[in-house]
């Protein structure tokens, strides 16, 4: 190895070590000041699920997702300990749940990231409380146990192992909840379905065009002459070109997704239409008998 | 030599390429005949649950008691759902087949809200029986129609495949007997539709009313650019488009879209007094800096400056970086679920991003809501036991047979899931039960 070879060879350690050190994820130990609300996710849901779990109001998964089962076991919470019970984490209610609670963020953020089942009682150890999903036990369960003690009796050695392993775990993506929200009744199946067909069928429209689209395969579910079902309505035999001609496998991109979702949660442009064409390529005569509610973008609504 | 390489090489190509050619057309009509089964099933199946549709519906008609019909009535209302399947996965939806499906799906109704009645304690109507015998009449009509349709096609051994590319081309002078024989059924129901429209049988199924609380003058179309431009938050009027809609609409409104290739946006208001149905801003959302709870202030004061009054919010989600908040009316302490509003903040710099009143304009007027007969005690005995109650309001809600009722509305907890329960503030009847989710896995993120 050359001299030069040998000088750039450090080079790359030192800025590896340096990219090491800039993408180390941030403090998670506190909350930030947000009022955390029902439906709210993020790292604050993460701590405050924890810490109600750590004091037993909370039993369900540690998801970074504030739903119905986190909600109750707030306002228990709120109601054991006199604060005003109305199910949001204000500063009192963080304050009150720091002060009688604890919470290993480290640990916590590393199950997440690797995937692991876990829980987070108090007064158990937390190498007891986590399982790997990736079955191999022993080995990743002492790794992946707490590395500071700060909480609970944790006399597992090798924490500095640790420390290094779940930075590299941490870098590799931002950190994920392990849940997400959905609307009532759909799954994110359903919604990626969707937002392939509407991908398919509307991706040069605008975002209105592409809501529509969505709303339109909505109505058609509600509608009597129609399946009943969202898969059922896709696949209809002649219903949509795009699914005729396989441009409905095309990967749909984000804004498909999001109208996709507004569509689902009530937004609908076309004012409740069951068709659309297209009236340069329509070549039904049928089609053009529908009476017409408006035009978005290259399409047609009608009834 | 040289000459005879050549020919070699062409022969060995051309025989290849024949070989290819051959195979492809193989697995073409391997796929063709396989989506054509597909079709032929679907159509098959069809007149055979029409069939026994005509047959249940006659053997209901000749039963004696009419306290036990439950489960011959159960019975009709699958078959229906089965026929409307099979109808689904014909190649039809440009042919107007719909009076059809709608017939269908009207004889469904009928027998499913009939079947799940206390038979013993109400039983049918004589108007009831009387729709029953008209729909025996015509379910016997479209099933000898179809099986007509059947026969001729299994006789000449028509295929659906060209059904399809008759329909594709759109040759409208194309002889195609299963086309013909599908139109000549929707002409007859047609007929009938008009003959129902008075029985018990188009009851519930057809619940869209009127807007009923569109007030206010007409606006010009001035007008109502220089509203967008408020809620579009955009200063000038270029970039800005207008059209009103056409006679399919159930409202005549003005539908503006702004685009200035950074941001898009779209509202939709009525004519009539100018109100908001829908807005769609889109951009591009960066970082969330602001938090849910933060979204939902900027949400309900934004409602309140536009004149929505009273309104609680019911639901609040978090989707990447925007909050949707849906909040429903509340009449002096009771909550009206018909009456929703849906609100989309960008939790970036919480600007607004969407609004949908569409519901609230079609439902809310100033309702007279009667006084609960049952106590909230009482109310909570026909609850479920098991149920762990946590919260309680008053609700007015739509009910299966689309009235509106005064209701109990309870949420609680039964395992580890949430439940809202719907009892009726009069009679104490379960009006509805619904197990609240809103959140799943998140199958990309692991």
């Amino acid at each position: 190895m050359t001299l030069r070879k040998v000088i750039l060879f450090i080079i790359i350690c030192l800025f590896a070590i340096g990219l090491q050190e800039t993408v180390q994820p941030k403090e998670v130990d506190a909350f930030t000041n947000q009022v955390i609300q029902r439906g709210a996710m993020g790292d604050d849901v993460i701590e405050l699920q924890a810490r109600l779990q750590y004091i037993g109001y909370y039993n369900g998964k540690i998801d970074g997702v504030f739903g119905w089962g986190t909600y109750w076991a707030l306002r228990n919470f709120q109601k054991d300990y006199g604060l005003d019970i109305d199910g949001l984490a204000g500063l009192k209610t963080r304050q009150k749940l720091v002060d009688v609670s604890k919470f290993d963020g480290k640990w916590v953020h590393t199950q997440i990231a690797q995937g692991n089942d876990f829980t987070y009682y108090g007064g158990q150890p937390l190498s007891e409380q986590t399982r790997s999903k990736k079955g191999s036990s022993g080995g990743s369960k002492s790794k992946s146990a707490a590395p500071k003690g700060t909480t609970n009796t944790n006399n597992n050695t090798g924490g500095n192992n640790a420390g290094t392993t779940n930075n590299t775990a941490d870098t590799s993506s931002e950190r994920k909840t392990t849940a997400v929200n959905v609307p009532q009744g759909f799954s994110q199946n359903d919604i990626d379905l969707m937002a392939n067909a509407v991908y398919g069928e509307a991706r040069g429209e605008p975002y209105e065009g592409q809501v529509a689209v969505a709303a339109v395969i909505l109505n058609r579910v509600e509608s009597p002459t129609f399946p009943n079902t969202v898969a059922g309505v896709i696949f209809e035999p002649r219903a949509f070109t795009a699914v005729a001609d396989g441009q409905i496998w095309l990967t749909p991109n984000d804004k498909a997704r999001e109208a996709v979702l507004d569509a689902i949660n009530g937004w609908d442009p076309t004012g409740n239409a069951i068709y659309y064409f297209n009236p340069d390529t329509a070549t039904s005569s049928w089609i053009w008998g529908r009476p017409q509610i408006k035009r978005i973008g290259k399409h047609i609504f009608c009834k | 030599m040289l000459r005879w390489i050549t020919i070699v090489v062409l022969a060995v190509g051309v025989a290849g390429t024949a070989a290819w050619g051959y195979k492809e057309h193989q697995d073409k009509n391997a796929i063709l005949i396989q989506a054509e089964n597909t079709y032929q099933r679907a159509f098959h199946e069809l007149t055979y649950n029409l069939d026994m549709m005509h047959d249940k519906i006659g053997t209901a008609i000749a039963m004696n008691s009419r306290e036990r019909l439950s489960p011959q009535l159960a019975d009709i209302w699958r078959l229906t759902s089965e026929s409307l399947s099979n109808v689904g996965q014909l190649p039809l939806s440009l042919l107007p087949f719909n009076k059809t499906e709608e017939f269908l799906s009207d004889i469904g109704d009928f027998t499913y809200r009939t079947a799940i009645r206390d038979l013993e304690k109400d039983p049918l109507s004589d108007e009831e029986l009387n729709t029953l015998k008209d729909l025996y009449a015509q379910a016997g009509d479209i099933k000898d129609e179809l099986r007509q349709v059947q026969h001729t096609a299994l006789e000449n051994n028509l295929r659906w495949m060209d059904v399809q590319l008759a329909l594709a081309t759109e040759d409208e002078q194309a002889d195609n007997t299963i086309i013909d024989g599908f139109k000549t059924v929707e002409k007859k129901i047609e007929g009938y539709a008009e003959g129902n429209v008075d029985s018990s049988i188009s009851g519930t199924s057809s619940e869209k009313h009127k807007y009923e609380n569109i007030s206010g003058k007409d606006i010009s179309e001035k007008e109502a650019l220089v509203y967008s431009r408020d809620l579009f938050n955009v200063k000038e009027e270029k970039n800005l488009r207008i059209t009103g809609t056409g006679d399919g609409a159930d409202i005549p409104l003005y539908s503006v879209s702004y685009n200035d290739g950074n941001k898009n946006a779209y509202l939709d208001l009525t004519q009539k007094g100018g109100h908001p149905i829908t807005l769609l801003v889109d951009r591009e959302v960066k970082e969330k800096k602001i938090s849910l709870n933060e979204g939902y202030k900027i949400a309900e004061q934004y409602i309140q400056e536009h004149d929505f009054e009273s309104m609680e919010l019911l639901n609040s989600s978090e989707y990447g970086n925007i909050g949707i908040y849906s909040f429903i009316y509340n009449q002096d302490g009771v909550r009206v679920f018909a009456d929703a509003i849906e609100v989309k903040v960008a939790l970036d710099n919480g600007d607004i991003l969407g609004l949908t009143a569409n519901n609230y304009f079609l439902n809310h007027h100033v309702r007279d809501i009667p006084k609960p007969k049952l106590s909230s005690e009482e109310a909570r005995n026909y609850v479920n036991p098991n149920v762990d109650i946590q919260e309680e309001y008053l609700a007015v809600i739509t009910n299966e047979l689309g009235e509106e009722v005064v209701t109990y509305e309870f949420l609680g907890i039964l395992g580890d899931d949430t439940y809202r329960i719907f009892i009726n503030a009069m009679n104490g009847a379960e009006e509805m039960v619904e197990k609240l989710n809103g959140k799943e896995i998140n199958y990309a993120g692991i």
